[in-house]
């Protein structure tokens, strides 16, 4: 199986479904002539010529609009943010018009488009530049969120959100673009709201997705010699959120730890934990955890966002506490 | 400082109880344990134990007052103590808490609070070579309530171990999983002591544990939905036989000819017969626990016993394994401190199946209420000499009819019919019953 990075993974989904399909096409800033802002765009528009690789104006809320409109009648965009800090101007197309088309014109149009970028921290680019929107997008009906953290998961995702009836939010780890792993060639799908099991414990259920889960797998490790096994769940879909994994697992572990790269008020694992308590309250031997991001803007001192940002050190602490364990 | 004693929960559905008597007089010497006053419960007639030691300084309330319960109706201290609010603030006396209706019978009550608020020590596991490990127990906050997460509670109610004699060792003494694990594998340091009133001889166990909890399946769960939509809360059905008593009859006739051990009744033939029909039935030998049905495997039978308020309910414990002659003197006793009311609540809580029997007023048939959470009860009515078709001929024979109620949650028509078909099967022949 070959090895890519995660941008060429998402650029081998990209290509596959426009040669699978001519509706596809992709639009945004930079997506042309410069080839993506990182690259993920690589060597489209030299093969789909310029009516499927369309360079926009700095307009977000403009192309969105095109986006959802061209989903309207019949063609399966792709629209990519440069970032999805800059799609905060195309919200109101996201959440008033892609989320609701269907709903409201009483099932007659629906809207097949993908919203795809970058989202979260990388290094330094402080607080309006360094922020994770998913729970903003999971909170609207209509909306699915789909946030891959390998690049087997971001190729095989890609395409079931290209191919999916329902405007999918996709939201890509801007620190994850050159993460390197196997990734099957050819027709590889992975169907939308289906967890993952990233590693197998037994001790405690670590649930993460997108870079949390190279954070808790790099705790598990830490753990595992320590002697506690961790099950490391990767949500990969927020929305529809695989319950029935999340419920598994922590059936088994009786013990759970939600990571997540965003604010802890009202985030994704506050929804998780929902689930959890309403749906697995027998099974919990102590109360689930949380680790987020700082309730803070993103500071721009590096030790300062360092402090803020999630880490193992963090997952390692609060598995300890609910195994009613003293760190080591 | 003086304890302020206060009106206890002495049954489980207590909210007020009315103060009969007082037992000692303003001045006298108390003890802990010794009985301060009778309080009449909203079941039974019941004691209130002093839980200090001291004078008895003041009787707040007079001997027939009602009194909510956790309201002050004496103080224990030094002779002598001032007892106006201007003294030194009371220390309330530790309660016992009421008993459980749900938790097994078999069980002794949890301790006192007074134990349970010992310190908890330090967290440990009790390990096997630990030969006085007498386990701290579980903390206990003021109101009574036992830390334990879900699962822990989940666990220990699935093993029967009774929380309250575990030492927690997550935060502040929570009793966590593993802790009910090493309790139930202790032995027996950590073993409850043996309950009051144990039955005269061992129980018969056929299956691990009391009961046996089943969750609902999708069907399960569905019919009792859509039952309980239709006649609710408790979705009842009737089965109605009329048996056949002539054998049953011959065999009561027998015994008293013998002339020997307490006079058998009829209702103590049809409370053996019932225990032995339901060790072959289990599934009418059951409770619905609303996301779950328990199966018991031990069978304690329910009998309704009419008292000048009302009714109550004293329970035969493992009915089964009891012998009628057992049974009978056990019935007679039970009867008699109903009408006086002085059952204890743990005699007259925890049946598993209810007979009602009314044949004595000349009732030919009626239907009975199911006393939840049993999911069954038999309503018998008189035995008398009725016209049937016997043998190819019309012949007069004593014949007794009598119509279970079912939760249809729990119990199916098919399957309380074929509880009936044994039971009538057993008064026919009474030697079934030992078969």
């Amino acid at each position: 199986m070959p090895t890519l990075t995660y941008r060429d993974a998402l650029n081998q989904a990209l290509r596959e479904e426009m040669q699978r399909d001519t509706n596809v096409f992709l639009m945004g800033e930079e997506v042309g002539v410069y080839q993506g802002a990182y690259k993920v765009s690589r060597g489209l528009l030299e093969e789909f010529g310029p009516m499927r690789v369309v360079d926009t104006p700095i307009t977000e809320l403009g192309f969105a609009g095109v986006g959802v409109g061209a989903a309207m009648v019949g063609l399966r965009p792709v629209v990519e943010f440069m970032t999805w800090n800059f799609a905060l101007l195309a919200i109101d197309q996201l959440v008033n018009s892609a989320a609701k088309m269907r709903y409201m014109s009483g099932g007659q149009v629906g809207v097949p488009a993908v919203f795809r970028g970058p989202g979260g921290s990388a290094l330094q680019l402080g607080a309006q530049h360094s922020q994770a929107f998913e729970s903003w997008y999971a909170h609207i009906p209509g909306l699915k969120v789909v946030m891959p953290a390998t690049p087997a998961d971001a190729k095989g995702l890609l395409k079931s959100a290209i191919r999916d009836d329902n405007p999918v939010i996709f939201i890509e780890g801007e620190m994850l673009y050159n993460v390197k792993g196997e990734v099957p060639e050819g027709e590889h799908v992975v169907p939308l709201g289906r967890a993952d099991l990233k590693r197998s414990g037994g001790d405690v259920t670590i649930i993460c997705h997108s870079k949390t889960v190279a954070v808790a797998l790099k705790a598990a490790e830490q753990l595992a010699a320590e002697g506690v096994e961790a099950d490391v769940l990767d949500l990969r879909t927020i929305r529809p959120l695989d319950t029935e994994a999340v419920l598994a697992s922590v059936s088994r572990t009786h013990r759970c730890v939600v990571a997540e790269e965003g604010w802890p008020f009202a985030g994704v694992g506050a929804q998780v934990v929902d689930i959890i308590q309403r749906e697995a309250f027998d099974e919990l031997d102590a109360p689930i955890l949380r680790v987020t991001a700082a309730d803070v803007p993103m500071p721009y001192n590096k030790q300062l966002e360092r402090a803020a940002k999630v880490d193992p050190a963090k997952v390692i602490a609060a598995v300890n506490s609910v195994l009613y364990r003293s760190g080591q | 400082m003086s304890t302020k004693v206060v009106m206890e929960a002495l049954s489980p559905t207590m909210e007020e109880g009315r103060l009969v008597e007082w037992k000692k007089s303003e001045g006298e010497a108390v003890a802990v344990g010794d009985v301060l006053a009778e309080v009449e419960t909203d079941k039974a007639v019941m004691e209130l134990v002093a839980r200090a030691g001291g004078t008895l300084l003041k009787q707040v309330v007079p001997a027939g007052a009602t009194v909510p319960v956790s309201e002050l109706v004496a103080l224990i201290g030094e002779p002598g103590e001032p007892t106006e609010n201007g003294g030194a603030p009371a220390q309330e006396q530790a309660t016992q808490p009421a008993p459980d209706r749900n938790r097994p019978v078999s069980m002794p009550p949890a301790p006192p609070e007074d134990a349970a608020n010992e310190a908890p020590g330090p967290v440990q596991m009790p390990g096997p070579g630990v030969e006085s490990a007498a386990p701290a127990p579980a903390s206990a906050s003021p109101g009574g309530r036992i830390k334990a997460s879900p699962l822990a509670r989940r666990i220990a109610a699935e093993r029967g171990v009774e929380l309250a004699s575990i030492s927690g060792s997550g935060p502040e003494g929570r009793v966590v999983a593993r802790d009910v694990e090493g309790a139930a594998t202790a032995g027996p340091a950590a073993a409850p002591p043996p309950a009051p009133r144990a039955p005269a001889r061992a129980p018969i166990s056929r299956a691990e544990g009391p009961f046996t909890d089943v969750p609902l399946s999708q069907i399960r769960k569905t019919i009792a939905k859509r039952l309980t939509q239709s006649i609710g809360p408790i979705p009842t059905f009737y089965l109605t036989t009329e048996i056949d008593m002539e054998r049953a009859w011959d065999a009561r006739e027998a015994l008293k000819a013998l002339g020997e051990g307490p006079k058998i009744s009829f209702n103590d033939i049809i409370l053996k017969a019932v225990a032995a029909a339901l060790r072959q039935h289990p599934a009418c030998n059951a409770w619905w626990q609303d996301d779950h049905i328990r199966y018991w495997n031990e069978i304690h039978v329910s009998m309704a016993v009419a008292i000048e308020e009302g009714l109550i309910t004293p329970v035969i414990r493992h009915t089964d394994v009891k012998t009628l002659r057992e049974i009978s003197t056990e019935s007679k006793d039970l009867a008699a401190r109903a009408r006086d009311r002085r059952l204890k609540p743990e005699e007259y809580t925890g049946g598993t199946f209810s007979v009602s029997n009314l044949g004595m007023l000349d009732i030919d048939e009626f239907t009975a209420v199911i006393n939840p959470p049993e999911a069954g009860i038999l309503a018998v009515g008189r035995i008398v000499e009725r016209p049937v078709a016997h043998e190819g001929q019309i012949a007069l024979r004593r014949r007794m009819r009598l119509t279970m109620s079912c939760d249809h949650r729990v119990i199916d028509g098919a399957t309380g019919a074929e509880f009936l078909k044994t039971f009538k099967a057993m008064l026919e022949n009474p030697l079934v019953m030992v078969w």
